[in-house]
């Protein structure tokens, strides 16, 4: 009797193939296959810049990539997603295309592009997995590094908060714009779906665990997530049009001790909890301003 | 379309247009357009042709100009853009991503000096700095020679042979914003010298694969080695491309290395883009006066098409390489060809002349200077500055 590995959805190709290199407890496991459950037997064309997540391809001549997968110049996810949506399109074929991008290609060397792709609203669905990082290269800074967070170039922590990328792509008016909890599956899936149902340009932002990167048990990814959305430093929401914001899941109280506590890179001089609360109060300021000025509900 | 008076840069908006919409029958075309002097008018005529089954998109970037069209070319499309100067040091990455991608990509290189200092005019440093980006280089004296050359590079880089993007440059404002008679093509012309494009390594569903992904430095060595393989073969593919141009178009397009009057030549100017044309003047005027010049328009500079120069110099035993380009520390990228190629000739006296850099005028004076130079010279000596050491 021969062993199959067992399938980990319903078609026989996933998305990401098991044997990849993802490391224990990473968020692009379980975001991808939470994705590929969505997407069914609907094949995307898939877009990677440099980032982990082509490392997590593997060497050639093989590839943990179970559909046809362009790797992409580091600030380019955007352009190359822009030309195979547009050829897509002119031959009529419906295979969603989708660019799956690091923190650093997104908040940093790719953001020209990526602004460029939503102003003209491509038909692209844009995938971010945000481990607040530089984690191919060992562990940088970015500009999605959170204030306070010690890595190889800020080594008494960063002096600086986090881009607000999520405001910078409603200021697009992007069609939908979400942010992605692995630690909210119902949440997650409604809103990769409510995403690969829009056309135009759409913007996924997952935060996404990195015990690397974070100093942090493999095992607790999921719940470091859970503590990040209850304290509300990842707050999650989606806006639709650059305009309606929806919160999903409200911040529950969890203290941000929670959260930073059981991650050794919030070592710096700046991660103190109260100045973190502090910021959480302006970010969720900010978004309740959005939500009471955005357009009525119809 | 017939003969026309056209400006170089709407001979080669014509005809990159056309040869897009040539490829209607398979999966389209697309690029990107982004606009930087002087070829900023190619791609707005790009802009406003209306595809049957095409788009340009107007991207932020020459770096993204060529991400749309590799994109464009892994999907299976006809693509093509245009550029100049600092835009291809912007795009320098992905032109390198193309070549070693193995994608036909077509690009327009209108050449222009680099800056800083803030220049506009004519020089080939912008798109010879790209010589070793697995891209052919074809370098154009004349609106028809432009014209015939973005279609012969069409149908050569998408040869399953070669595979390989291809950079077709003329120079700024002489070519791009003068007007000369051309010969403009009819889309049922391209459509019969253009098969449609089958780019075999595309993405495809029936067989998924990560395109661009890891290799190990054995398998890269051997990805390498096949370019230069491929290199190797464009000057024979390049050749039966001139027969079926010759065939559909009535015409004989010109040659990798196209000789003039070098049968008997003790002289031989080695020239390329306007330049060439300066040159074929100074040939009929010195041989007016009974002197045996030639000269050879150096067209295919990559590959490096070295048995083609060999054999058009001639008899020649002096050779002057015109530079409008400049290689620091080392000196014109011409010359520097040029006498790798001429290795096995050390009874030929190669002399790198530096003319007409970022927009000097190149007249027929300046090269009858350089003719009577060479004529008196008795070694070659380091490159020869013609606005500065001459």
């Amino acid at each position: 009797m021969t062993t199959q590995a067992m399938p980990m959805t319903a078609h026989p190709d996933p998305l990401l193939r098991p044997g990849n290199t993802n490391c224990a407890g990473c968020g692009m496991s379980l975001g991808l296959h939470w994705i590929d459950e969505i997407l069914g037997s609907e094949r995307p064309y898939l877009v990677i810049p440099a980032c982990c997540g082509i490392v997590t391809a593997g060497a050639y001549p093989t590839s943990a990539y179970g559909v046809p997968t362009a790797a992409a110049t580091f600030a380019s996810a955007a352009s190359y997603a822009t030309g195979i949506a547009t050829v897509a399109a002119l031959n009529n074929e419906h295979h969603p295309v989708i660019c799956w991008t690091g923190d650093g290609g997104t908040y940093d060397i790719g953001l020209a592009t990526l602004s460029a792709a939503a102003e003209r609203n491509e038909d692209i669905l844009y995938i971010c997995y945000d481990n607040e990082i530089y984690g191919n290269t060992g562990g940088q800074r970015s500009s999605a590094t959170p204030e306070g967070v010690v890595t190889t170039t800020t080594p008494r922590g960063k002096g600086e908060r986090k881009k607000n990328m999520m405001a910078i792509m409603a200021a697009h008016r992007v069609p939908y714009a979400a942010t992605l909890s692995v630690a909210h599956r119902e949440d997650f899936l409604r809103k990769v779906r409510t995403a690969l149902s829009t056309k135009g340009f759409r913007f996924l932002l997952m935060l996404s665990p990195c015990p690397t990167g974070w100093k942090s048990e493999p095992d607790q990814s999921v719940e470091l997530i859970r503590a990040a959305v209850g304290c509300g430093i990842f707050p999650v929401f989606e806006v639709f049009d650059g305009d309606r914001y929806v919160i999903n899941v409200p911040r529950d109280g969890t203290p941000i001790e929670d959260y930073v506590e059981k991650q050794r890179r919030y070592s710096g001089l700046a991660a103190d909890p109260s100045r973190l609360r502090a910021q959480i109060d302006d970010q969720w300021r900010m978004l309740e301003r959005m939500i009471h000025s955005g357009r009525p509900h119809v | 379309m017939g003969r026309a008076l056209v400006t170089g840069n709407h001979a080669a908006a014509w005809t990159l247009a056309r040869a897009g919409e040539a490829n209607r029958i398979a999966r389209g075309c697309a690029g990107g357009a982004y606009p930087i002097t002087p070829q900023t008018e190619i791609i707005e005529h790009l802009r406003n042709f209306a595809f049957t089954k095409g788009r340009i998109v107007p991207v932020e970037s020459e770096h993204s100009a060529m991400g749309v069209c590799i994109g464009a070319s892994l999907a299976g499309a006809r693509a093509f853009t245009a550029s100049s100067a600092n835009g291809l040091s912007y795009m320098t990455e992905n032109v390198f991503a193309a070549g070693y991608y193995r994608l036909p990509i077509i690009m327009v290189a209108v050449n222009r000096a680099l800056g800083p200092p803030w220049n506009i005019w004519v020089d080939q440093g912008d798109s010879l700095a790209l010589r070793d980006a697995a891209w052919m280089q074809f370098y154009t004296e004349s609106h028809q020679d432009l014209i015939d050359t973005i279609l012969l590079a069409f149908r050569v880089a998408e040869d399953p042979r070669i595979l390989l993007p291809a950079m077709i440059a003329t120079d700024g404002f002489i070519s791009s914003h003068t007007t000369m008679v051309a010969d403009l093509p009819d889309q049922e012309q391209i459509d019969a010298f253009l098969p449609p494009l089958n780019v075999p390594h595309r993405l495809r569903f029936d067989h998924p694969a990560t395109i661009g992904g890891l290799t190990w430095p054995r398998e890269t060595e051997h990805l390498r080695h096949a370019i230069q393989r491929a290199m190797e073969l464009v000057p024979t593919v390049y050749a039966e491309a001139q027969d079926e141009f010759e065939r559909v178009f009535r015409r004989r397009p010109h040659g990798a290395m196209e000789p003039y009057h070098t049968d008997d030549a003790e002289i031989v100017l080695v020239a390329c883009n306007t330049m060439a044309r300066t040159a074929r003047r100074v040939v009929d005027l010195r041989r007016a006066q009974g002197q045996r010049v030639g000269m050879v328009q150096a067209k295919m500079f990559r590959p490096f098409a070295g048995q083609a120069l060999r054999n058009a110099i001639g008899p020649a035993k002096r050779i002057a390489v015109l530079d409008r380009n400049h290689s620091p520390g080392a000196g014109g990228v011409f010359w520097q060809e040029a006498v790798a190629a001429l290795r096995s000739r050390p009874d030929v006296l190669v002399q790198d002349y530096i003319v007409g850099l970022c927009g000097g005028d190149v007249t027929p004076d300046v090269l009858e200077r350089i003719v009577d130079d060479l004529s008196a010279r008795a070694d070659a000596v380091e490159p020869i500055w013609q606005e500065v050491t001459a």
